[in-house]
C-alpha cells in the first residue's frame, strides 16, 4: 500500500461543504429561537451621557433590551488570557457592554432581542443615546505622548505594557562599521474570514446547562473564559464550534458579543442567535498587526551582521484582547533575528491603548512583523554595503550544523537548513537571468524588481511550562482519543478545532496509514467541549505539530493494545506479532493472521481477552511538546512597477517552504497559496484606515481591498523536508508561512524595482499613489 | 445589513410604474437589477417606502438599430449587451466597457438603465455614454422626451431624471466608419469600480488627420465628463505621440476630481492624463 502520509489526498470535508451541506453557526435553527442585534457606538471616544431604551423595548416583536448596567450583575467583563509578566502590564477587560464611556467606534453599548432580525435592527434605531464626545487617540506613538487623551483613567500615557528583552550597549552601534536604521510600519489589517462571527445560545432553566454554538478556533478556551464570565461551572457550559468558515486568528479571541448572547439566552429563557454583519466585523472583530518597528542593525562592511535592536510600538486598541499582550512581545520579540546567526539582539516593546478596535493574533501573530523588520533590514544593509541581498543572507544564515540553535533572544530553533531552501528557490528562479533581464528592461523604461524573504517562524506552541512562564493563562498541550468501534471504523477526537485547514483529512491520513485501514473508515470529531475532553485549539500553526502528534501517539497506543489481543488470539508472544498493512501476523507464518477489524471486534466484544486486558480498543494521548517548531523557507517575488502610475504587478512568485514532514502536499500547497495571497494582500492592498477622530474609513469591501485571485500569477511552490525532532511526525506547521514570508518579499521587490529612483523604503500597503509620489519626488531629487 | 421596512410592488408596464411612482409621494424607488440599490438598502443609506419592481416590464428590454443609433432598452442586462451581435458590430467600445463591469453575477443581473439612473461617477457606463453621445429616453406622466447624456449627470448619484419618470431606453451614436475606440480602466482593487475610466473614440481622414474624436471619462470626477479640451487639441491634427501627450495633459480640465483614502484628487488628475494618453495611443498610433 502506498503511504498515505505524504499523499495528495483530496479533502474529505469538501463534498459536504461544496454541496452546501456544511453546518455553520448560522445554520443552527432551534425551536423558539429569537435574535439579537447590538447597538454600536458611532464615536471612538465618548461619554454616554444618556441611554434610553424605552421606545425600542416597546416595539412590537421586541422581547428585551439590555444595557451594560442591566448586565452588570449577570456577567463580568471579558478578560484577556495572556498576562505577560515583567512588563508592568495593565490589562483592561472588554466590558460586556460599554457603561459610561465608549472607547472605540463600533463598541457595543446595548443589545436588542427580538422575534426576528428585522425587528431587532429596527429597534436599534429607536434607542436614544446622547454622547459627550471626547478627544480620540488613534496612533500609538501619539497616544503615548504626555497630555494625550486617556482611555483608562488609571493607565498613564495609555501605556498598557513595556517589555524589554536583551540589552546591547550603545557602544556596539557607535563602533560598528556599518549601521542601518529604519522606521518601518507593519500596518493594521482586518481579518475578514469568509464567515463572520456568530453565536447561538440555548439555556436549560431546569438543570442550568448552557450550550453555546459559536465561531471559535478553540472552544475549550471559550469554555474556560466564559464559564467564569457567566458564572456557570464548566460542567454545565458546552461550547460547540460547528463548521467554522475561517478565522485567521480573529476567532481565537473571546469577545463580549458571544458571552452576552449566552447571558441573555439565560435571561429570556429562549434560544438566542446573533450573526455578525460584515459591517460589524470590520469594526468589532479584533484587528491584526499595527506595529511601528524601529530597527537598528549593526554589521561589518563585508556583510556580517553583528547586532540588532528593535523598538516595537504596538497598538493594542481600546482593550487588552485575548492574546493581545503576547503578539508584539513574545511572538515578535523572540524571533527578531530571523534565520541569521546574529550574536546580539535586544527588543523593547511598548503596548499602547488607543481608541481603535482591539488588536490580537492575525495569521502569524508577531512573527510576520518580526520577519518584516529583519528581512527589510537585511536588504537595507545589503544596499548600504553594495552587496547582493542573497549574498548577505548566505553569509549570515544559521549554518545547518548549528541546530538545535539558540538565538540571541533565548529560544532554540529545533532544526533547519536555510541554505537548502534558498538554493532550491534560486534553482527554480534563475537569478542571474533575471538580473540580466532587469538591466535590459530598465533601458526601455520598464522597472522590474526582485525581493527575497528567507524567513523562519516560531510555531506549534509548547511546552506548557513555557506558556506558564510567559503568563499564558492556559496550557499548550494537545489531546487526542482514537476510538475503534466494533466493526473497525475509527473516531478520532482532537482538541484542535479546525476551521478550514482540512484537518479531518490530514489526521485521517495519519491514523489510516498507521492502522492500515481505508481513510474512509476514519472520522474526525472536534469542536465540541462535550465530545472532546480538552484541547487548546487551532492557531499558531499548531494543529498538526501538536494535535497531529497527539493523534499519532494515541494511534500507537491502539496498536499496542491490539497487538496484545492479536498475540493472545494467535497463541504467540507479543514479540512474534508483526503489524503490517492492517494485518497482525505471526513472524514467519503468514497464514496465522488477524485483520485490524477482527481485533476491533474481539476487543469490543471481549469474549476472549488476554489476562489483564480491559475491553474496548481506544488510545489516548495528552501531548505536551518539548519545544516549539520552526518552519522556514525562501520566498522570491518579482514585480513590475509602472513608473507613470505607481501600479505594481506581481510577475512571479516562487515559494520554497520547509514545514518538516508534509502530511498532505495538496493541502500544504493550498495553505501556502492562501498565506501568500494574504501576505501579498498586506504588502500591496490591505490596511485599516482611521481618521484622527477614530472613524474607520476602510469599513466595507468597497474600500478595504481583499486580495483577489486575478491579482496573482500562478504561485510556484515547492517543499524541502527537514524534520522536527520535537514531535513523532517530524511536522512543523504550514499555515502561517505565506503571511510571514510574503510581505517583505514583495516590499523588497518593489524597493529593488524603485532603486533607480533612489527610494529605499515605503510603508505597506504599497498603494499606487504612494509609489507614484515616491517616484515623482525621487525624480525631483535627481 | 438589514434594510428598513418597505413595501414592494411589481409593475407590469411602464405606464403602471409611472403611476405607482406618482402614488408613492416621493417615497417610491424603482428596482431594476438591484445591484446598486440593494447594497444601499442594506446599509440603510436609502429607506424608500415602496420598491417598485420593473424587472418584468419586457418592453424595457432589448437592443435595436435605428438609423445611425443603437437603442438599448433600460432593463437590458450587461450580459445581454455582451451577447448582442448589433452591439458588437456597431458599438464594440460599449461591449468592451461592459465586460469590465463587476463580475459575472453582476453582469447577469445589472442593467444599463439602472447604471445610468444611479449615476455612480465610478461606474463604467457614463463615460462611454458621453463619448457615444447617448440620448436618454425618459417617460413621465406627460409622455416621453429625449435627454442628452451630457447634462444628465448632475452630481454623484444625482441626475436630471424627474422623481416620477422612468429612464426607458438609451441610444448611442454609431461612430463613423473606420473609427477606432477603446475603454481603458484603472479599477479600484477593492470594488472594481473605475478610479479612472477613459472611453476614447477616434477616426482619421485619408490625409491621416484626426477627423472625429470623442472622449468620455468616468471614475475620476464627481461626475463623468467629456474631455473636450483634449478633443479640441487633437481634431484636425495628425496624431503624433507628442500631440497626443500634450492633448492628454488636459484630460482632467473638465472634471471636478474626487478624493478618497485610496486616491487623492491630485493623483486622479494625473491618472486621467496617463490613461487618456494610453487610450489615445492605442487607437491612434
Amino acid at each position: 500500500m502506498a503511504s498515505l502520509i505524504g499523499s495528495a489526498v483530496k479533502r474529505k470535508e469538501d463534498p459536504r461543504l461544496l454541496t452546501g451541506n456544511g453546518c455553520f453557526t448560522d445554520d443552527m435553527k432551534l425551536p423558539g429561537m429569537v435574535y439579537a442585534s447590538f447597538l454600536r457606538s458611532p464615536h471612538a471616544h465618548a461619554k454616554i451621557a444618556r441611554l434610553v431604551v424605552d421606545k425600542a423595548s416597546q416595539l412590537p416583536g421586541v422581547i428585551a433590551v439590555f444595557t451594560g448596567q442591566d448586565l452588570a450583575d449577570k456577567m463580568t467583563s471579558v478578560p484577556a488570557m495572556w498576562f505577560l509578566p515583567g512588563c508592568d502590564l495593565k490589562p483592561k477587560d472588554r466590558p460586556a457592554l460599554a457603561v459610561d464611556k465608549v472607547r472605540y467606534a463600533g463598541e457595543a453599548i446595548a443589545v436588542v432581542v427580538a422575534k426576528d432580525r428585522y425587528i431587532a435592527q429596527d429597534a436599534l434605531d429607536l434607542i436614544e443615546v446622547d454622547y459627550e464626545v471626547l478627544p480620540a487617540v488613534v496612533q500609538q506613538e501619539k497616544a503615548m505622548q504626555e497630555g494625550s487623551s486617556l482611555l483608562h483613567d488609571d493607565v498613564p500615557n495609555n501605556l498598557a505594557l513595556l517589555w524589554k528583552a536583551g540589552d546591547i550597549p550603545d557602544q556596539v552601534f557607535e563602533e560598528a562599521e556599518v549601521v542601518v536604521k529604519e522606521r518601518l510600519y507593519n500596518q493594521r489589517v482586518i481579518p475578514n474570514p469568509m464567515e463572520t462571527r456568530g453565536a447561538v445560545a440555548q439555556y436549560n432553566p431546569g438543570g442550568g446547562e448552557l450550550t453555546l454554538w459559536c465561531t471559535s478556533q478553540n472552544p475549550h478556551i471559550h469554555r474556560l473564559i466564559y464559564a467564569n464570565v457567566l458564572g456557570i461551572p464548566e460542567t454545565k457550559l458546552r461550547i460547540i464550534a460547528p463548521d467554522v468558515g475561517g478565522g485567521f486568528g480573529a476567532k481565537i479571541a473571546t469577545y463580549t458579543e458571544e458571552a452576552v448572547v449566552a447571558c441573555i439566552a439565560r435571561e429570556v429563557k429562549k434560544p438566542v442567535k446573533w450573526i455578525e454583519e460584515r459591517k460589524e466585523h470590520f469594526m468589532a472583530t479584533s484587528h491584526g498587526r499595527d506595529e511601528v518597528l524601529e530597527v537598528e542593525l549593526a554589521g561589518t562592511k563585508d556583510g556580517k551582521i553583528t547586532a540588532l535592536r528593535v523598538t516595537n510600538t504596538a497598538n493594542l486598541g481600546a482593550y487588552l484582547s485575548t492574546f493581545g499582550a503576547g503578539c508584539p512581545t513574545i511572538d515578535f520579540g523572540l524571533m527578531v533575528t530571523g534565520a541569521y546567526a546574529i550574536p546580539q539582539a535586544a527588543v523593547v516593546t511598548y503596548g499602547v491603548y488607543t481608541n481603535t478596535t482591539p488588536t490580537d493574533a492575525y495569521r502569524g501573530a508577531g512573527k510576520p512583523e518580526a520577519t518584516y523588520q529583519i528581512e527589510r533590514a537585511i536588504d537595507l544593509f545589503a544596499s548600504k554595503i553594495r552587496m547582493d541581498p542573497v549574498e548577505v543572507r548566505r553569509i549570515n544564515f544559521v549554518p545547518k550544523e548549528s541546530f538545535p540553535f539558540g538565538n540571541a533572544m533565548g529560544v532554540t530553533y529545533d532544526s533547519g537548513n536555510y541554505q537548502l531552501t534558498l538554493d532550491k528557490a534560486l534553482e527554480l528562479f534563475d537569478y542571474q537571468a533575471f538580473r540580466n533581464e532587469q538591466e535590459e528592461q530598465r533601458k526601455k523604461g520598464k522597472y522590474l524588481g526582485v525581493g527575497f524573504s528567507t524567513y523562519v517562524e516560531l510555531c506549534g506552541f509548547g511546552p506548557s511550562a513555557v506558556a506558564g512562564a510567559i503568563g499564558f493563562q492556559g496550557g499548550v498541550w494537545e489531546n487526542s482519543t482514537v476510538r475503534v468501534h466494533p466493526r473497525g471504523t475509527v473516531s478520532v477526537f482532537t482538541g484542535t478545532s479546525p476551521h478550514g485547514q482540512g484537518t479531518a483529512t490530514t489526521f485521517a491520513q495519519i491514523v489510516a496509514e498507521k492502522l492500515g485501514i481505508p481513510i474512509e473508515d476514519v472520522e474526525l470529531v472536534h469542536g465540541d467541549t462535550q465530545s472532546v475532553s480538552m484541547g487548546w485549539g487551532t492557531y499558531g500553526s499548531r494543529a498538526t505539530a501538536v494535535g497531529g502528534a497527539a493523534v499519532s501517539i494515541a494511534t500507537d497506543r491502539v496498536i499496542e493494545k491490539a497487538r496484545r489481543i492479536a498475540a493472545h488470539e494467535l497463541e504467540t508472544t507479543l514479540d512474534q506479532v508483526e503489524f503490517i498493512n492492517g494485518q497482525f501476523t505471526v513472524k514467519g507464518d503468514l497464514t496465522r493472521c488477524r485483520t485490524f477489524q477482527e481485533i476491533a471486534k474481539s476487543a469490543n466484544y471481549a469474549w476472549n481477552l488476554p489476562e489483564g486486558v480491559e475491553p474496548s480498543l481506544e488510545g489516548q494521548s495528552f501531548f505536551d511538546p518539548s519545544n516549539f517548531v520552526y518552519p522556514f523557507g525562501t520566498h522570491i517575488c518579482v514585480v513590475e512597477v509602472d513608473e507613470h502610475t505607481g501600479e505594481i504587478e506581481i510577475k512571479r512568485y516562487v515559494a520554497v517552504d520547509d514545514v518538516g514532514r508534509v502530511i498532505n502536499p495538496l493541502l500544504a500547497e493550498g495553505q501556502v497559496h492562501g498565506g501568500i495571497a494574504q501576505g501579498v494582500g498586506q504588502a500591496l492592498w490591505e490596511g485599516a484606515v482611521y481618521t484622527d477622530q477614530g472613524q474607520l474609513m476602510s469599513g466595507t469591501f468597497m474600500d478595504y481591498t481583499m486580495p483577489k485571485a486575478r491579482f496573482f500569477p500562478p504561485i510556484e511552490s515547492a517543499f524541502t523536508e527537514t524534520l522536527s525532532p520535537v514531535n513523532p511526525l517530524g511536522a512543523k506547521g504550514v499555515g502561517e508561512t505565506g503571511t510571514t514570508a510574503a510581505p517583505p518579499a514583495v516590499v523588497n521587490a518593489v524597493m529593488d524595482a524603485l532603486q533607480p529612483f533612489g527610494i529605499h523604503n515605503l510603508d505597506m500597503p504599497l498603494t499606487p499613489e504612494k509609489v507614484w509620489r515616491a517616484i515623482r519626488s525621487g525624480r525631483d531629487n535627481g | 445589513m438589514i434594510p428598513s421596512t418597505f413595501s414592494y410592488v411589481q409593475a407590469q408596464s411602464v405606464r403602471e410604474a409611472i403611476q405607482l411612482l406618482q402614488e408613492s409621494n416621493g417615497e417610491g424607488k424603482l428596482l431594476a437589477g438591484g445591484h446598486s440599490l440593494v447594497p444601499l438598502l442594506k446599509f440603510r443609506l436609502t429607506t424608500p417606502g415602496t420598491l417598485i419592481d420593473i424587472g418584468s416590464v419586457e418592453e424595457l428590454r432589448g437592443v435595436g438599430k435605428e438609423e445611425n443609433r443603437i437603442v438599448v432598452g433600460a432593463l437590458t442586462s450587461y450580459k445581454q449587451i455582451l451577447r448582442d451581435p448589433t452591439v458588437s458590430e456597431h458599438l464594440p467600445v460599449l461591449a468592451e466597457a461592459v465586460r469590465q463591469i463587476g463580475d459575472i453575477q453582476i453582469r447577469n443581473r445589472g442593467t444599463i438603465g439602472g447604471n445610468l439612473a444611479h449615476a455612480d461617477p465610478a461606474a463604467d457606463i457614463p463615460g462611454v455614454a458621453l463619448a457615444l453621445e447617448a440620448l436618454l429616453e425618459i417617460q413621465g406622466e406627460d409622455g416621453a422626451e429625449l435627454v442628452e447624456a451630457d447634462g444628465f449627470f448632475l452630481g454623484p448619484l444625482v441626475t436630471a431624471l424627474p422623481e416620477t419618470s422612468i429612464l426607458t431606453s438609451v441610444s448611442f451614436l454609431i461612430p463613423p466608419d473606420g473609427a477606432k475606440s477603446t475603454y481603458l480602466k484603472y479599477a479600484h482593487p477593492a470594488s472594481g469600480y473605475a478610479v479612472v475610466g477613459v472611453c476614447a473614440i477616434a477616426a482619421t481622414d485619408p490625409d491621416g488627420l484626426i477627423s472625429y474624436i470623442r472622449i468620455g471619462i468616468n471614475g475620476a470626477g464627481d461626475i463623468a465628463y467629456r474631455a473636450r479640451s483634449v478633443e479640441d487639441k487633437l481634431l484636425g491634427h495628425s496624431p503624433t505621440p507628442d500631440r497626443i501627450r500634450e492633448a492628454a495633459a488636459m484630460a482632467a480640465e473638465e472634471g471636478e476630481m474626487g478624493s478618497d483614502h485610496f486616491a487623492s484628487a491630485e493623483y486622479r488628475k494625473h491618472l486621467c492624463t496617463v490613461y487618456t494618453e494610453r487610450a489615445l495611443r492605442s487607437i491612434l498610433l
